[in-house]
């Protein structure tokens, strides 16, 4: 069985290439505004890598918040079910799951064979999603990928009392004023956003085992947060972890192509 | 540079006034109301229960100056000498950092007392749109406080909101209102919630082809929709008054009243001073009262 998961996502839209279970091929392109573009250049790219033509395959699923543009899918797959499967795929242990993409935050409880028993969303506010990193790091003039090392190195807990975005980058420019190390407010910043997703998971319930995917799984200061705030001992987050969704995708795109 | 200069469409212009019909050398009781606010600061100096001087400024990032400022902006121009004050309150979000407050009085129970001062004593609901937070407010026809909500959490249905997109479309704030009626047809509201993600719904639209005044129309509405939320929760009673600076931009308050159903109230006075002016007739109250500074 040959499948592809195509995952179009507010940022990147990332495909994953499955063999028979095993991962063969990946692409990833920013989504930008022309979704069907993005769509075509990343299937093209995971094509590639895996040294195969589009006629290969034997289905397409099509997952993400731009899931309606992805014309080449013949299966669509629901979000959830997305991040469940690949939860289940990278960690069969895991019995909760979180994604945290660009601009939307999800945790799933799952059952031993990847089922969903229970979900959250937050899809309407950026203090729960990547965009507020980026926000931040904007405000503090950091390249988005030193915000997460940088705060690791801080030690200190400041709290942010702003729970909007926007209310977050006065304060942040507040706290520059005030002449705090911009490590400690990097480190304030990713406490922030994890409270925010904490407060989701715990809505579905917190177990040992949790699994991280999508985009801001790359971010070892988020990660490092999140596992302050749940205070649990690690967070499972698999390699490349933005792909997350695109693997659930084929997954469910090979079991529904039976 | 010219990133700079883009910055500045969020500002708004600052304004100072005086009675000069008022003898402040008469009068019996001067005092002060200072309203912080995350956003803007305003003094209000009233002689006897009236408006005697006022200033509306932007607020910096030291509270005690912002303070001092307004005060000196409101006394500019006038000869009253600030030891002539009896008293004064302050209130706002920045209400603890007023150095020359004698007491503090919720920002909540301020603006009841001061929009029933300026839109007078019919008034029932107050509608405070500043610009970090929105606080809908029932009162009775003493202008005290009996219910009200707020969301001081989120920035879509703020000004803070509305800078943002002065600055994304490059239209100064002031402008935002009439501007965003010069469209065929009314769109339809930006759809997202967050200010964060609304910004980027917008520059979507603009790519689209919209034109600036259709994404402002478009984003009015939403702040009208969200406003009208807080509004509905709290309940309308008539005679319904709109207070801080989102009073002045039609775009939104037009589009409110509408789903409101009825017509705000209108004011000679500057929106923006109802918080201070309800201040300093706190503090006018408790001189009268003998409870002044002893």
């Amino acid at each position: 069985m040959l499948t592809a998961g195509i995952d179009c996502g507010a940022k990147n839209t990332k495909t994953v290439i499955l063999k028979d279970g095993k991962i063969v091929g990946k692409g990833q392109n920013l989504t930008g505004f022309d979704q069907a573009e993005a769509i075509k250049a990343s299937l093209e790219a995971a094509l590639k890598a895996a040294g195969l033509k589009e006629e290969d395959l034997d289905h397409i699923g099509g997952t993400g918040s731009g899931a309606a543009e992805i014309k080449q899918a013949d299966i669509k797959v629901n979000d959830i079910k997305a991040m469940a499967k690949a939860a289940n795929y990278f960690f069969p242990g895991s019995r909760t799951v979180t994604d945290v993409g660009a601009e939307e935050g999800r945790a799933v409880k799952i059952d031993e064979q990847g089922k969903v028993v229970d979900f959250a969303i937050n899809e309407k506010c950026a203090a729960g999603a990547g965009a507020f990193i980026e926000a931040m790091a904007r405000a503090l003039e950091l390249p988005l990928e030193q915000m997460g090392p940088l705060a690791l190195t801080s030690d200190k807990t400041i709290p942010m009392n702003a729970q909007c975005a926007i209310f977050a980058e006065s304060e942040v420019v507040g706290l520059i004023h005030a002449k705090t190390e911009k490590q400690d407010i990097s480190r304030a910043i990713h406490d922030a956003m994890a409270s925010r997703i904490v407060s989701m998971i715990r809505r579905i319930g917190v177990n040992p085992d949790i699994a991280m995917i999508g985009g801001v799984g790359r971010n070892p200061g988020f990660v490092e947060s999140l596992k302050r705030e749940l205070e649990v001992e690690r967070i499972y987050v698999p390699e490349d972890p933005e792909f997350g969704a695109a693997v659930g995708a084929a997954i469910v795109a090979a079991e529904e192509g039976r | 540079m010219a990133e700079e200069a883009r910055r500045e469409f969020w500002r708004w212009t600052e304004s100072n006034w005086s009675n000069p019909d008022i003898d402040w050398k008469g009068a019996k009781i001067v005092t002060l109301g200072i309203d912080v606010g995350s956003v803007s600061s305003q003094a209000v100096v009233m002689t006897d229960g009236e408006i005697y001087a006022y200033s509306n400024m932007r607020t910096g990032s030291d509270s005690p100056e912002s303070a001092r400022n307004a005060l000196n902006y409101a006394l500019e121009g006038t000869d009253l000498p600030e030891s002539r004050i009896d008293y004064c309150i302050g209130t706002g979000y920045g209400r603890v950092n007023v150095p020359m407050a004698d007491r503090t009085v919720t920002e909540i129970a301020c603006h009841a007392r001061g929009a029933n001062f300026i839109y007078g004593p019919e008034v029932r609901t107050v509608l405070d749109v500043g610009g970090q937070d929105c606080k809908a407010i029932q009162c009775d026809e003493r202008g005290k406080v009996t219910n009200f909500l707020m969301n001081d959490k989120c920035a879509a249905g703020t000004g803070r909101g509305m800078e943002v997109f002065a600055d994304l479309l490059s239209v100064p704030i002031d402008e935002v209102g009439e501007r965003s009626f010069q469209v065929k047809e009314e769109p339809a509201p930006v759809s997202s919630t967050c200010v964060v993600y609304a910004k980027s719904e917008a520059t979507g639209l603009l790519r689209k082809g919209w034109s600036v005044e259709e994404v402002l129309a478009a984003y009015c509405a939403a702040m009208a929709e969200r406003i009208y939320s807080l509004v509905e929760r709290v309940g309308v009673i008539p005679e319904f008054a709109i207070t801080g600076g989102m009073a002045k931009n039609r775009g939104v308050t037009e589009r409110l009243m509408k789903k409101v159903g009825l017509q705000a109230m209108k004011t000679r006075w500057d929106t923006q001073i109802a918080g201070a002016v309800g201040a300093a007739l706190f503090g006018y109250a408790l001189v009268q009262k003998g409870k002044g500074r002893k």
